[in-house]
């Protein structure tokens, strides 16, 4: 059937909490209303983006996107744009105007990204199998069966230089590679959507919006590694992230997508799905297998790493879904295809989650190499209520504390390294100029304190340590020595402690130290510059 | 059902623990892992009890003391924190007249802070058992809670 | 196949697989350890043993860390040194500090650590824990608030033990090794072995000390204090005193009691000599008559709670006589005491064990046979040579001295008890002799000696077949039990030590026991009996003598009334 219009109503968790199942059913009753049901077709998708605004829908083909929707707004929609053909200029997304171009291709907020992660989420069914096939969906899949052995895929992937987006970019290639040579059988290929670093959710959109994708890039893996068994460890917070993936799982299996014999060929494969019960460090590779094996998610000493000793003693590639989520597209499209987007380095787009105090809060997907200033002031609408943009903070709570002078820095793995932070998941946090950065800086440790594993010595008794020692600054208690202790702990747990965790928990107190130095002073001398901090000079005490 | 037989299906399983004590804490009418559900699971899955005690104090979407029928998570992470979570927290405490990890005398609410709960987009966000409440301010609380009325 | 390490600038060899903490010893280096033990799995959770490996941003730990060709390591660079410096002063920030009144006092691996590093206080704000210490039990104590969470108690209870008590719980800055719901130790199926204690580095769990009790009895005029010492105290208390495992100090263990003013210095050996005539005869009479089979050794007492716990259904095969500690009080308050006209109300009966599980046993309600409670204060190694170091006694001045007759009069077979395998044999030497009424010629049943989990032997007795099996450790035992239930056990007669390598890897022996020192002790109590005149518990006079005059015949009514118990399912 021929439709003349399709809208897309966002279902994504972030427009659920906003109410987009009225809007669904309004527009619905709307429709028949208006009897436009042959000619408009209601799509209910994944996230678009731009949680902060929602409930939201877009008008296709014009491209047009009403936010912040309310039931009696999407009668004024359907009546004006779906009816009349006439804009709603009232509701449009905050950038774009009647004038300057209401199309999403034409707002800044679309026009500077670049969707390869993201190409379904907001455009299709994600409960559909048929939806995700219409969209050239397990394409890549068929065709890699049919014309490439194994060492053919890791040979491209290897090329197209796709580094792991779960936080470490190692490239996945080689760690394909790794666990293809690996002996020992099952091997295990895990999906890790654990996704518990703060300010990050782009895993859970991917999942929402277009599971499917994530289980294609999975059966290529898995076919590439030799692995017969697929897990998809979902963080237990995510309800419908489980439903959603368990749904795709169901149908993938009903087409032969998974199972035996995939597509004909001699591939063994299936998936499961675990849930975590809410502890951050199952994000971590050994943690999560740990958890899988139903103990307590601790992380495992490496080597031996789990490409040689994973799940149950067997090799196991772990990769992040936003990785596995890139895969069906490099083989479709090559690898060189692939590497011309991007940097040399970090070639690819990178999927980053807006959040903190920036107009646009929410889920981008740009090419690697886009400056920090870009993603906030064109893409992210800048700072809210009028103020100024003070601090941002890359790679989640581990990451490092930039400042203003850091805004033109290319947000690649190598060049946010070099300024003491990292691309980590992907998430980004503003923070303007009314907040103070040792109040915040309390506010990572405490996350840390409380998500350690509590296994190892220098985290388990570093984090609060850390934090006792920077609650005596922030209250301007704190002396020389105490500073100097800071730094001696800092030091020891980065080099010490068994995971990443500990490793990297420091990072963000040394990253504010250097970066907001007069702050630090003021404080260091009683006195906090945004009166957060309950210090010897008075100021408001805060919440930690 | 019985206990016994709603976590029959997970052993051997991947995760198989984990989902057991997921489903045990969602049967259990005042949303923890009682000591009978614990040694249920120790028995099921052949690990001794303080293990599968030590696995249940380790997740924090476990509990092992009895709670509310709505479990109110606040989360008190960086991104919500700079939107104001703290206040969020506080007018919640006021609200309902009980501190953080406390249950309300009637047994309805049962409030806790949490990490990241992903719904940043959205923040200052709340989790009440598995609904999000996005975008919200001390004021707008009321309605939030009044749903659960 | 052998790889080049350099360490500190001396190169060593070491196999392909070692790590880094065995190319560090061959190197003339001991790295600095806490969680690693020589007898368990890696762990590196404690970090102390971080080392510099060239090429690594990381420090690394040693104990876990394999060695590669032409690796090059520095274990005390700026950087390593403050590391380990800082990571032993996070320990401290959390930990009581309180020494002075620590059991592990001086021999601790915490104060051994702050020593070597030469750490006197620790910078850290100090965030003190307020766990309730447990001792809610007879035998240990159990305080968190010491424990540095490095799990060696909790591998030596779920994986050497099997049973699982003590696991990490919470999690962050609130991990601490516990139990299941926080529970006490006497709430649970905990056998009270202490052999979490033997693991732990540090004093958060110790055993009950009574010395204080037996200073007071020592002191009481109106009190007749006997003194009993187990076979396997006398191959280990010099290891308190400085000397190698494994040295025989049986002489001056005797002195040393004498000096502290006991009244009669007695050995439980001479009891062990009696559990085989009881037991020996009770198997015979289970032979012939028709009863449960096989029959099971009773004399070790966290295996009896063990039992009682997990297979309460399998208690019928347990031998019911008492265990030698038992047997031995019974008899001091019944034919001792008439013997030397002393009312048995003004004896004490103290003993020295190597074991904290024996404390537990001796409060047992069946054990007042005689009247009385049959045994007053159990004292283990340990608290013994705390006694000594408390009285000034010079232990290496001291002269030998011997035991005390009658109930010090022993054969080698009540000696080796103490090893795993001991009882066993002990028990064929007699059984086989009663049986066949010929000399054993060769009486070393060797197949049922040493370290192996699980040993047998096959015994011919007039013409029948009798298969034999040894256990030691409760992981061992639970495989023949589950055996036993199956109706697979091939086996007449098993003998079952509840700590691996017998009595004398015991929770209440020396600090360390390691499997090295345990194979010391063994070996050394198997020179014990080889020197001992006589070495079969039927020849011993002194057991002839207390048949004669008092108990008249094995399994006896007299017997049954003060040798023999009886079981409860928990
Ligand atoms: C504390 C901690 C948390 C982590 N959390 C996640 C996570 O939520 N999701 C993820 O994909 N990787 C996470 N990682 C990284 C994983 O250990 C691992 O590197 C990653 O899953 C590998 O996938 P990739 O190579 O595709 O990036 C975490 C690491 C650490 C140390
Ligand atoms: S660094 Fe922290 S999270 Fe990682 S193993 Fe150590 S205690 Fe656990
Ligand atoms: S455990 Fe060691 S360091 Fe701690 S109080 Fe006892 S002796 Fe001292
Ligand atoms: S109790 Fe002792 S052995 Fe057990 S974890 Fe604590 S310090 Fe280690
Ligand atoms: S001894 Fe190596 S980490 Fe503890």
């Amino acid at each position: 059937m021929f439709y003349r219009s399709h809208v897309l109503v966002c279902t994504g968790s972030n427009c659920n909490i906003k109410g987009c199942q009225g809007i669904t059913e309004a527009l619905r009753r709307e429709l028949t209303r208006l009897s436009l049901e042959q000619e408009v077709r209601l799509v209910e998708t994944g996230c678009l983006g731009l949680c902060e605004h929602g409930p939201a829908l877009v008008v296709y083909p014009e491209g047009v996107m009403y936010v912040r929707l309310t039931a009696a707004d999407v009668a004024e929609v359907a009546e004006e744009h779906l009816l009349k053909g006439r804009l709603v200029p009232r509701l449009l997304q905050p950038t774009a105007t009647v004038d300057s171009g209401y199309s999403l291709n034409m707002s800044p907020f679309f026009s500077k990204q670049k969707r390869i992660v993201l190409k379904n989420c907001g455009l299709i069914n994600p409960d559909s199998i048929e939806d995700y096939v219409h969209a050239d969906g397990y394409i890549a899949l068929a065709t890699t069966l049919d014309t490439k052995t194994p060492t053919d895929v890791i040979d491209v992937i290897k090329k197209s230089g796709l580094r792991g987006r779960g936080g470490a970019g190692f490239p996945a290639g080689r760690k394909w590679e790794f666990t293809r040579w690996a002996t020992g059988s099952p091997k295990y290929l895990i999906c890790n959507a654990d996704e518990g670093e703060p300010g990050t959710f782009k895993d859970r959109l991917i999942l929402e919006g277009d599971p499917h994708l994530i289980l294609e890039g999975m059966i290529i893996a898995a076919y590439a590694i030799g692995a017969t068994k697929g897990i998809i460890y979902i963080r237990g917070e995510y309800d419908l992230s489980i439903r959603r993936m368990e749904h795709a799982i169901a149908e993938a299996r009903k087409l032969g997508l998974l199972g035996q014999n995939i597509l004909g060929s001699e591939l063994e494969f299936d998936v499961e799905v675990c849930a975590g019960a809410g502890a951050y460090v199952c994000g971590e590779e050994t943690a999560l297998i740990e958890s899988i094996e139903g103990n307590r998610g601790e992380p495992r000493f490496k080597p031996p790493y789990p490409a040689q000793q994973g799940l149950w003693g067997k090799p196991t590639c772990v990769n992040n879904v936003e990785t596995l989520a890139n895969i069906p597209a490099i083989l479709q499209h090559g690898a060189e295809w692939y590497q011309q987007i991007g940097t040399a380095n970090s070639p690819g787009t990178k999927v980053f989650t807006l959040t903190g105090n920036i107009i646009n809060s929410g889920l981008i997907e740009v090419p690697m190499g886009i400056t920090l200033r870009e993603v906030i002031y064109e893409i992210g609408g800048g700072i809210p209520e009028g103020r100024s943009f003070k601090m941002a903070q890359t790679g989640g709570t581990s990451g490092g504390c930039l400042a203003e002078e850091h805004l033109d820095i290319p947000m690649d793995y190598d060049s946010l390294a070099g300024h003491g932070s990292s691309l980590g998941s992907g998430a980004l946090l503003v923070m303007d100029d009314s907040h103070c950065i040792i109040d915040l800086t309390k506010c990572f440790l405490k996350f840390f304190v409380h998500e350690s594993c509590g296994q190892c010595t220098p985290c388990r008794e570093g984090t609060p340590a850390l934090y006792s020692i920077i609650d005596k600054l922030s209250r301007g208690l704190a002396t020389e020595s105490d500073m100097r202790l800071l730094k001696r702990l800092s030091r020891t747990m980065q080099s010490s402690s068994l995971c990443a965790l500990g490793q990297t928990a420091p990072v963000p107190v040394l990253s504010a130290l250097v970066h907001f130095n007069e702050e630090v002073e003021a404080h260091f001398k009683g006195d906090c510059p945004t009166c957060k901090c309950h210090t010897a000079r008075g100021g408001r005490q805060s919440a930690n | 059902m019985t206990q016994s037989m709603l976590i029959q299906r997970f052993i051997g399983e991947p995760g198989g623990l984990l989902k057991a004590l997921h489903a045990l804490q969602n049967s259990n009418t005042n949303n923890f892992l009682s000591p009978q559900d614990l040694e249920l699971v120790s028995g099921a899955f052949g690990v001794p009890l303080a293990k599968v005690w030590g696995v249940a104090t380790f997740y924090s979407l476990y509990s092992t003391i009895p709670r509310g029928r709505y479990i109110i998570r606040v989360c008190e992470s960086a991104p919500c924190h700079v939107v104001g979570a703290h206040n969020i927290l506080t007018a919640l405490a006021k609200n309902l007249n009980i501190c953080t990890g406390e249950t309300t005398a009637d047994g309805k609410f049962t409030l806790e802070v949490t990490s990241c709960l992903g719904i940043c987009g959205v923040a200052p966000a709340i989790m009440i058992n598995d609904t999000v409440h996005g975008n919200l301010t001390p004021e707008s609380l009321a309605s939030v809670l009044a749903l659960y009325n | 196949m052998l790889i080049d390490v350099t360490i500190d600038n001396v190169c060593v060899q070491v196999p392909t697989g070692s790590s880094l903490l065995q190319a560090a010893e061959k190197a003339g280096i001991k790295i600095p350890t806490l969680c690693y033990h020589p007898d368990q799995s890696l762990k590196a959770v404690c970090r102390v043993c971080v080392v510099e490996i060239e090429g690594q941003r990381l420090l690394q730990p040693a104990c876990t860390y394999p060695v590669f060709q032409g690796m090059q390591v520095r274990t005390n660079s700026p950087s390593v040194r403050e590391a380990r410096q800082t990571i032993v002063e996070l320990m401290l920030s959390s930990h009581p500090q309180d020494c002075l009144k620590c059991p592990r006092n001086l021999n601790c691996e915490l104060q051994s650590l702050t020593q070597q590093l030469n750490i006197t206080q620790s910078p850290f704000p100090t965030l003190p824990r307020e766990y309730q210490s447990d001792s809610s039990t007879f035998s240990l104590i159990r305080n968190p608030n010491k424990c540095l969470n490095c799990r060696r108690c909790v591998e030596a209870c779920l994986d050497v033990q099997e049973i699982g008590i003590l696991y990490s719980t919470g999690r962050g800055k609130q991990t601490i090794v516990g139990t299941a719901l926080g529970q006490d130790l006497n709430e649970l199926p905990c056998v009270f072995c202490g052999q979490c204690l033997q693991a732990c580095p540090v004093g958060a769990i110790t055993e009950v000390d009574e010395t204080e009790r037996v200073w007071e009895a020592i002191a009481d005029p109106r009190k007749h204090v006997l003194v009993q010492t187990a076979p396997a105290i006398r191959v280990a208390l010099g290891e308190e005193f400085g000397m190698p495992a494994g040295a025989i100090v049986t002489g001056k263990l005797v002195a040393a009691l004498r000096r502290l003013g006991f009244d009669r210095i007695y050995d439980t050996d001479f009891t062990a000599d009696l559990t085989i005539i009881e037991e020996g005869n009770e198997l015979l009479e289970r032979l012939q008559h028709g009863g449960t089979l096989p029959m099971i050794t009773s004399c070790s007492p966290g295996w009896i709670k063990f039992i009682e716990h997990t297979f309460p259904d399998l208690l019928p095969h347990l031998s019911t006589c008492k265990s030698p500690q038992q047997m031995f009080g019974a008899l001091a308050k019944t034919y001792y005491a008439k013997k030397v006209a002393i009312d048995p109300q003004d004896i004490v009966v103290v003993s020295i064990m190597p074991c904290t599980a024996k404390k537990f046993e001796a409060e047992r309600p069946d054990m007042r046979s005689s009247g009385f409670k049959d045994v007053d204060i159990v004292l283990t190694t340990r608290e013994l040579a705390r006694m000594l170091k408390q009285s000034g006694i010079q232990w290496n001045d001291l002269k030998e001295d011997t035991y005390d007759t009658p109930l010090g009069i022993s054969t080698g077979a009540g000696a080796i008890f103490g090893a795993t395998g001991g009882v066993m044999e002990a028990a064929l030497r007699t059984v086989y002799e009663v049986v066949t009424g010929q000399e054993l010629e060769d009486i070393d049943f060797k197949s049922v000696r040493g370290m192996d989990g699980i040993k047998e032997a096959q015994v011919e007795l007039g013409g029948n077949v009798i298969r034999v099996g040894v256990a030691h450790g409760l992981k061992q035992a639970r495989k023949l039990m589950e055996d036993i239930a199956s109706g697979t056990s091939p086996y007449h007669f098993i003998e079952i030590m509840c700590c691996p390598g017998g009595c004398i890897g015991g929770g209440g022996q020396p600090i360390p026991t390691t499997n090295a020192t345990r194979q010391r002790r063994i070996a050394a109590t198997y020179q014990v009996d080889k020197e001992m005149p006589v070495r079969k518990s039927h020849q011993n006079e002194a057991v002839s003598t207390l048949y004669e005059e008092f108990l008249k015949r094995p399994l006896g009514f007299k017997s049954h009334e003060l040798l023999h118990t009886h079981y409860t399912k928990r």
